[in-house]
């Protein structure tokens, strides 16, 4: 990878909300092909699971995954979108809710017997997909996402935020 | 009254958060508590079709996924009475070594080996530096490694798409476990490098405690076995529900358990501690200076068992795959019937039990999960207050220095907030 001198890294957040976690591990997986050219490309500025001191200033690129169970969830995926020049939503969760939203179509009975828990937490009635409270540029579907279409977004991000980059 | 708050523990699966409140001296609370909201899925498997099982518990966690889909499937096929083949059970072992292989390196170099190098993250290494050059090429090539031992068997080294109730629907071809052998081939002298960097580690903290595992009479496995503690006792799966005693957390949304009364650990120093002299003759030969330190109460040798354990996998899945041909084989298949079944394997992080109850028209009536977290949660916390209480004597006030240490020794459990919780801060209150 060939890249102009005083390039400015592309800053990059990833954020999880209810899931299972199975993106962030593909990430961490795709690490195993790519890391030599992302660390060069990307300025991992929030990704709690690959460092301690994230900053939380602003992103070109968030990634989200997870849907989204409580108003605090709803607050802070809005906070991220409005310091975040492009949204990602990554896996099933975050963009279509499930299954992390399969309480949704609970039977009553199903309903009341969770009810508890949904107070005692503060839980949303319904969880959210990710599209359901913030604008994304790009959707990753699948649990867990679908590698090549993630690498082929984030390709396609890079050519739109950094045209300068050469492959 | 002094209360330190440390939030979101970085480089651990997920999040989740521990109060401790400290009184003259002594740690009189200790919460750690998983926030995660609850995504129901106990709950959620009441009413489906018992096919649909595995592949649902699966998405409970991504990394610990395929360990949940061989645990269904095991309660699954001792609902339906099935008797999986010698190739079925081979090819779910080796599943196994292929998760152990890629979590144990995510666990260990990206969360763990930055500490040790007073770095920030595993990608801040100097690839400038010969040794931290090494290191970086070791860990994405042992994770590689078992990510496609895991791929080529179970189709994806996440949610596993092949295995199922019966056997697997597709099957590796020669080329393919050739090339996944060379591979592991490859990165065994990587795995051994790993052994001794843990090994040479330190970071120590001591505490007695029980342990417990799952384990084979014969060898060092992950599926098929007793439950065995140390204390000397050894249970049938079936029995499980005599042994882990649930107790309720008003202040998580996760579940702890204890044993006798007691708190216990599970995971790769309960399993080392309790068969070491069961792992694989190569594993053995190759670490016989460093098993020596086995059995140990140090939480910080959780990582160098599960150091080993990459060795032993690497070990286990080459003979396995050097020694058996793998041939296109039916699903077993029995009808529906009103039955209860339970699966016990060794997740990553420790024993893992599901229990189904099947009625006879092959929906799902009710349904049990238990995860490693959970059982380590109170040891967790009794490690924690003893941890910070040993500080505050030796004069360490201070919370960077306190959440510094408490941080190593929660990412040392490899906890899974996945599984059990989200969200880690730390709140210390003095009084």
């Amino acid at each position: 990878m060939q890249l102009p001198e005083n390039f400015e890294k592309i800053k990059i957040g990833w954020f999880v909300f209810s899931c299972s976690e199975d993106n962030t591990i593909m990430f961490t997986e795709l690490l195993n092909d790519h890391w030599q050219d992302w660390k060069q490309l990307f300025d991992f500025r929030h990704v709690k699971v690959l460092k301690k001191n994230n900053i939380y200033d602003a992103f070109d690129i968030a990634f989200v995954e997870g849907a989204i169970a409580s108003p605090e969830h709803e607050e802070r995926l809005k906070d991220i979108r409005s310091r975040s020049t492009k949204l990602v939503a990554v896996g099933a969760c975050a963009v279509t809710g499930l299954p992390a939203s399969q309480r949704n179509t609970f039977t009553d009975e199903q309903k009341e017997s969770i009810q508890f828990l949904i107070d005692r937490f503060g839980a949303l009635p319904e969880v959210k997909k990710v599209p359901d409270v913030v604008d994304v540029d790009a959707s990753v579907p699948g649990c867990p996402m679908n590698t090549d279409m993630f690498l082929k977004a984030v390709n396609a991000l890079v050519a739109e935020l950094r045209p300068e980059v050469v492959a | 009254m002094h209360q330190i708050t440390l939030e979101h523990i970085t480089k651990i699966e997920g999040d989740a958060s521990i109060r401790i409140t400290m009184e003259d001296g002594r740690a009189t609370k200790v919460k750690f508590a998983t926030d995660e909201y609850k995504r129901f899925f106990t709950e959620a498997m009441k009413g489906k079709n018992i096919m649909a099982i595995p592949s649902h518990l699966s998405r409970i966690c991504g990394t610990c996924s395929n360990a949940h889909i061989m645990a269904a499937i095991e309660a699954c096929e001792m609902a339906f009475d099935i008797q999986p083949s010698k190739q079925t059970e081979m090819l779910r072992a080796l599943t196994m070594h292929g998760l152990t292989i890629r979590d144990h390196a995510l666990h260990l170099y990206l969360f763990c080996m930055p500490d040790i190098y007073g770095k920030d993250a595993f990608l801040d290494f100097d690839e400038n530096d010969p040794h931290q050059h090494q290191l970086l090429h070791d860990a994405f090539a042992i994770k590689a490694a078992g990510n496609m031992l895991a791929s080529i068997i179970a189709g994806r080294s996440v949610h596993a798409m092949y295995p199922t109730i019966g056997g697997f629907i597709k099957f590796p071809d020669e080329a393919q476990v050739k090339e996944v052998v060379e591979r592991l081939k490859g990165v065994r002298e990587a795995a051994l490098r790993c052994v001794d960097e843990f090994e040479k580690a330190p970071f120590h903290f001591d505490r007695k405690t029980d342990y417990m595992a799952l384990l084979p009479d014969e060898g060092y496995g992950y599926i098929n076995g007793k439950i065995r503690t140390s204390k000397g006792d050894v249970y049938d799966e079936k029995l499980y529900r005599e042994l882990v005693e649930h107790v309720v957390l008003p202040y998580s949304q996760a579940s702890a358990y204890q044993y006798k009364g007691d708190p216990y650990m599970v995971g790769a120093l309960a399993r080392m501690n309790i068969a070491k002299d069961k792992l694989h003759s190569h594993t053995q030969e190759s670490c016989a200076k460093t098993l020596e330190q086995f059995p140990s109460t140090d939480i910080f040798h959780n990582n160098l068992a599960q150091a080993i354990e990459i060795v032993h996998s690497i070990d286990e899945a080459v003979e396995l795959l050097e020694n058996n041909t793998i041939d296109k084989e039916p699903l077993v298949k029995k009808p529906y019937r009103e039955a209860t079944g339970i699966g016990v394997v060794e997740a990553p992080r420790g024993a893992l039990y599901h229990k189904i109850h099947m009625a006879e028209d092959g929906t799902i009536v009710d349904g049990e999960v238990i995860v490693p977290t959970g059982q380590n949660q109170i040891n967790i916390e009794e490690d924690a207050g003893r941890l910070v209480e040993q500080l505050w004597a030796q004069g360490v006030h201070d919370e960077a220095s306190i959440t510094w240490e408490l941080e190593k020794l929660i990412r040392a459990y490899d906890p899974c907030m996945s599984c059990a919780a989200h969200f880690l801060k730390l709140k210390l209150e003095t009084r």
